[in-house]
């Protein structure tokens, strides 16, 4: 056999360094499961922080990957909601887990559906058309009061124990691990999807669909996939948040909600997975620490930060996570011993 | 001789203007063929009819005999019409090296792979660091494309073209805007095309086209004007007046 030449050696292991896991992440999520033990006071908070993080991981799955700007992802969300609040009620189905594989399943379907919609047009017409689909959802699970409760939201739902075993409680003890083990799981697979060629198809169709299209790649399908999938996971995260309330309401549905999720993102950076997450961690932490403080001013400081970044600019916000994730690159120690290692694999005779 | 690409009474207007007026074209196989016109002629129209990107407002263009006018941009690609754009158009966020593996996993049919990882197919790898060599791109195969210099953006385009392995290749002014002592590069790169590959090459330069091609259609105002070998072309006095001007051309 023909040894492969440096230079493939080399394109290989650059190829596969960007889906390689870096140490932060080993940190970042041995935290979020340590925190199951040792910050039981908190579970409360920390499930809605989990949920918040995967509803912000579905829509840097369309942002940051496909460039699909959405302000109506709570459509996903709500519909995910009541669909596990409603199996959940009527005793369609008892276990959660299969109940908010369900959710996921029909938010899914309404991605689909809809997603045909987002396909033409420019950001401001998505914005408009996501924006219209969300407040369809809401108008109509109001208008079907006899099914969905109405305006007062889905009451009366019991959440049996997951897995027959662990009782839902209102410490939110078992809420938590059960919303950050989802969170979890459906993290790596996006996780694998954006390092799969899929994954860089999608980059290619957000960056430039005319020669996305002109090396064979049919972009309307692409979007239809990516939309697909995302409404899932905001779906599954919606159906988190019913599960561990018990609750699902119209406010599911709300525009404050899509808004919230793409400040939420904003904050934390499109398009690196993790920027959902941290900027759910900042946002509920702040919302948590600033309403206690100002209770009736925190709506003033939410758009006081949309203010800031609208000033400093979307361009300049995207970017302002690039000193952190250099130091990061720096902090990675495997990497400076693989580069060395593929230098001295390319001087080789 | 067989006919690869047929065009018969291809027509598009736009508001105002006919933009392809009444075209029927003839690439055979195999052939360097140049389209040549002045500045608006309506070349790049005829390539986006071509490829798909813009409808026609009428006629019909023809793939071996079969009839493609409805058959979607990605579709004709992976039928083999490929092409290069006179604007580059590539993506700045990735690199020569993901670009070109883009456009081979996508015509290997994996574009829809999402459980592998990129990089995971050592024979995918291989190809696409063999397209890169051709093209000299292999010092730059991991920086962004938006700071290549503007020479390797230019042997970008054509290399991911050819990553698509295209059967009739349409190359868009593949030199526009390179400077002077760049231009060779690329030009080489076109001249080693391979021999199956037919080509139909947009070009200003009398020099480049003159050298390049077996066969030259005039485009003048959206219609075909002349066509013939270069001999012919040259020696026609019609395209001397109205397109060559007082450019010396030897045959
Ligand atoms: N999308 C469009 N809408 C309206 N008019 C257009 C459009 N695209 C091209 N045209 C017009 O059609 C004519 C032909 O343009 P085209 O780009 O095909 O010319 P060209 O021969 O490629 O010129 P050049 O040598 O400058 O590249 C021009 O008058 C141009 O303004
Ligand atoms: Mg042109």
């Amino acid at each position: 056999m023909i040894p492969p030449r440096p230079t493939i050696l080399a394109a290989t292991e650059w190829l596969s360094a960007r889906a390689r896991w870096h140490p932060l992440e080993f940190v970042f999520w041995i935290v979020a499961f340590a925190a199951i033990w040792l910050m039981p006071e908190r579970h409360l908070i920390l499930t809605e922080i989990a949920w918040l993080a995967l509803f912000a991981l579905s829509l840097d799955l369309i942002l940051g990957y496909a460039g699909i700007i959405s302000l109506g992802h709570a459509a996903f969300f709500g519909f995910g909601g009541y669909i596990a609040a409603l199996l959940a009620k009527y005793e369609i189905v008892n276990e959660p887990v299969l109940a908010l594989l369900i959710a996921g399943v029909g938010a899914m379907a309404l991605g689909f559906v809809t997603s045909f919609l987002v396909l033409r047009g420019s950001d401001l017409t998505r914005l408009m058309v996501t924006l219209g689909v969300a407040l369809l959802l809401r108008e109509l699970a109001n208008r079907y009061g006899w099914l969905t409760g109405g305006a007062d939201g889905l009451q009366g739902a019991i959440i049996q124990p997951l897995f027959g075993t662990f009782r839902f409680d209102m410490f939110g003890h078992t809420g938590y691990a059960y919303s950050v083990t989802v969170l979890f799981i459906l993290f790596l697979i996006a996780r694998r999807l954006v390092n799969s060629p899929f994954g860089l198809s999608l980059m290619s169709v957000k960056g430039n669909p005319l020669r996305s299209s002109a090396i064979g790649i049919s972009v309307d399908a692409r979007l239809v996939a990516i939309y697909t999938i995302a409404a899932g996971y905001a779906g599954i995260a919606g159906a988190l948040l019913a599960q561990t309330t018990a609750f699902a309401s119209l406010e599911m549905f709300s525009f404050d909600r899509s808004a919230d999720l793409l400040l939420v993102l904003i904050i934390g950076g499109a398009g690196y997975l993790y920027g959902g997450m941290i900027g759910a961690i900042i946002f509920k932490v702040m919302q948590d620490y600033l309403s206690a403080l100002t209770p009736q001013y925190w709506p003033f400081w939410i758009g006081l930060v949309l203010v800031v970044i609208v000033l400093v600019g979307r361009d300049r916000i995207t970017t302002w996570t690039t000193p952190f994730r250099r130091l990061a690159a720096r902090l990675d120690w495997r990497a400076a011993r693989r580069a060395a290692a593929a230098s001295n694999e390319g001087q080789k005779p | 001789m067989t006919v690869v690409l047929e065009t018969i009474n291809l027509a598009k207007r736009f508001t105002g203007i006919i933009a392809t007026n009444d075209v029927s074209l003839r690439i055979e196989k195999g052939a360097r063929h140049a389209l040549i016109g002045p500045n608006g002629a309506g070349k790049t129209t005829l390539i986006n009819l071509l490829t798909g990107v813009m409808k026609p407002s009428g006629g019909r263009i023809l793939l071996d005999g079969e009839d493609i006018s409805d058959v979607p941009t990605h579709k004709r690609v992976r039928l083999g019409i490929v092409r290069t754009f006179q604007i580059n158009q590539l993506f700045g966020d990735l690199t020569p090296l993901e670009t070109i593996g883009l456009a081979v996993s996508e015509r290997r049919g994996q574009g829809l792979d999402w459980w592998r990882i990129v990089g995971s197919r050592p024979d995918l790898v291989s190809e696409s660091v063999g397209i890169l060599e051709r093209f000299h791109l292999t010092d730059v195969i991991e920086e962004r494309t938006a700071v290549l210099p503007y020479g390797k953006q230019r042997l970008l385009e054509i290399a991911v073209a050819i990553a698509c392995r295209p059967r009739v290749l349409l190359l868009d002014e593949p030199a526009a805007g390179v400077p002077e002592d760049e231009r060779h590069e690329i030009l080489s790169a076109v001249a080693a095309l391979p021999d199956d590959v037919t080509v139909l090459l947009i070009e200003h330069d009398m020099d480049i086209v003159f050298s390049f091609a077996d066969r030259i259609s005039v485009l003048v105002n959206g219609a075909l004007f002349v066509e013939g070998t270069p001999e012919e072309v040259a020696r026609d006095a019609r395209v001397k007046a109205v397109y060559l001007g007082e450019e010396p051309v030897d045959a």
